[in-house]
């Protein structure tokens, strides 16, 4: 979900900017050099299995899995997507330095909320689980479909049918994304349940936050 | 997966400080977006094209060029089916039930001519940098450091990280997966793709105990050292220059 260069108006273009900046000063000052590396690998991870194809009928769709990287790294995930789109723009020239702030906030906000909304029903275990892990991916997608939406809204008016079309086009996206959820977080609850804390709970030390830890 | 076809090269734009080419593109590509009339755009696609010819990029990347412009043109024609007839304004052409207006086939050519113009500087001046190089261009440009490193370490990580996916999908394959419509395809993919991120768990910490290991305490020393020569002072007043004209076109909405 990528908005091209020269498209938005300038104060769309500054609002993103300047969201993106606080997000990623917060995801920065709470991250320690401990943990970079950790965010650093993971949000390659993340990077090389958005661009795996997923056959839907007779296409494929790319998934996006801000939820679920916004469940394992917080608040980090704005500097991981903001530094995986920047990528993004260098090796495959998607996106570019004017847009990154709108783009970078259109995923990176969606992974934060929905991290704080539905994470800790995702880590309950038995269904809440998975309704949180669908919850988590689909709802994402959603917000993060509603926020490019509406840049592009609010650019021109001309831009509104376009806006809709996109958001109709996500639908079945917001559909697999919140199932592949539930399948991966399945996965990883058994095999490798460090994942959602080892990052994420050294940002909110709480004692709710640690349940899977002590478990 | 992943290369970088226009990184090599042995043009002045391949040699130049990345510091220099990246000052300059990010300066150019903000005026670009923000201008509200035409002319501005069509003469960064002009200067943008000239750069790309003086890069002289390789042979084999042509290829890559064309599918690359090509990618950025399909969300352009995507807009395009919608602006010309959604955009409220005078009356242009009409087919059948829809009415182009003249206001929204300005739009869709004035975001036309933004998205190539930036794109074709975008190419000409950071694409033909590796990663790498720009990565520490973005340290001497006081970048956040912590950024950097996150930079760099994922850029490093993608091309490990895509080897092991490739090889647990050539596991996959050679036990007779094919990806189809079906739950178990999608079970199948799932299980991969968390596979993926254990395998890159596992790998961070090792990489962390390693580097402490080796004292790493946060910071990298790089060993290559930027120079900005006279040719880097020429591109940036150029820069400078045409930035400059082209603020001031958009200042006296010519």
């Amino acid at each position: 979900m990528h908005i091209s260069e020269g498209v938005l108006s300038t104060p769309i273009l500054a609002a993103g900017a300047v969201l993106t900046a606080a997000g990623t000063a917060v995801g920065l000052r709470k991250l320690d050099y401990d943990h970079l590396m950790t965010v650093a690998i993971l949000s390659a991870a993340f990077f090389v299995a958005s661009l795996i194809h997923v056959p839907i009928g007779p296409t494929s769709v790319h998934l996006i899995f801000n939820g679920l990287l916004g469940a394992v790294l917080g608040w980090a995930s704005f500097p991981a997507i903001l530094v995986g789109l920047l990528l993004q723009a260098i090796l495959f020239q998607f996106g570019g330095f004017t847009v990154l702030g709108v783009n970078t906030f259109d995923m990176a906000a969606p992974a934060v909320i929905c991290a704080l909304l539905f994470r800790p029903l995702m880590l309950r275990g038995g269904r809440s689980r998975v309704i949180g892990a669908f919850l988590c991916g689909s709802v994402s997608v959603l917000l993060a479909t509603i926020f490019t939406s509406a840049a592009l809204a609010f650019t021109d008016e001309g831009f509104i049918h376009a806006a809709e079309v996109l958001a109709v086009a996500h639908l079945p996206i917001m559909v697999a994304e919140g199932f592949f959820t539930v399948l991966i977080v399945g996965y990883l609850t058994k095999v490798r349940p460090d994942v959602f804390t080892s990052t994420y709970s050294n940002q909110f030390r709480r004692s709710g936050d640690c349940a899977m830890e002590e478990r | 997966m992943i290369d970088e076809p226009f990184a090599t090269g042995s043009s002045f734009l391949h040699k130049a400080d990345p510091r220099a080419k990246l000052t300059a593109a990010v300066a150019l590509s903000c005026i670009l977006a923000v201008s509200p009339s035409p002319v501005g755009p069509a003469l960064g696609l002009l200067a943008g094209a000239v750069c790309l010819v003086w890069a002289g990029l390789p042979a084999h990347a042509g290829r890559s060029l064309l599918r690359r412009l090509a990618a950025v043109n399909g969300f352009v024609a995507f807009l395009w089916v919608f602006l010309p007839f959604s955009t409220p304004g005078e009356t242009a052409a009409v087919f059948g039930p829809l009415t182009a207006t003249r206001q929204g086939l300005a739009l869709a050519v004035l975001v036309t001519l933004k998205t190539n113009a930036i794109m074709c500087l975008f190419l000409a001046l950071i694409a033909t940098s590796d990663a790498a190089s720009l990565g520490q261009a973005m340290h001497r440009l006081r970048v956040p450091p912590k950024l950097v490193f996150l930079f760099l370490f994922t850029y490093r990580f993608i091309h490990v990280i895509g080897d092991e996916q490739r090889r647990l999908f050539t596991a996959a394959k050679l036990r007779g997966f094919t990806p189809r419509t079906s739950l178990h395809t999608y079970k199948t993919l799932a299980s991969l793709l968390a596979m993926v991120l254990v395998g890159a768990m596992r790998r961070a910490e090792m990489t962390r105990r390693s580097m402490l290991l080796r004292c790493f305490h946060g910071s990298f020393g790089t060993l290559r050292s930027f120079r900005l020569g006279l040719g880097e002072y020429a591109l940036l007043t150029a820069a400078a220059i045409f930035a400059i004209c082209l603020s001031a076109l958009e200042v006296l909405h010519v």
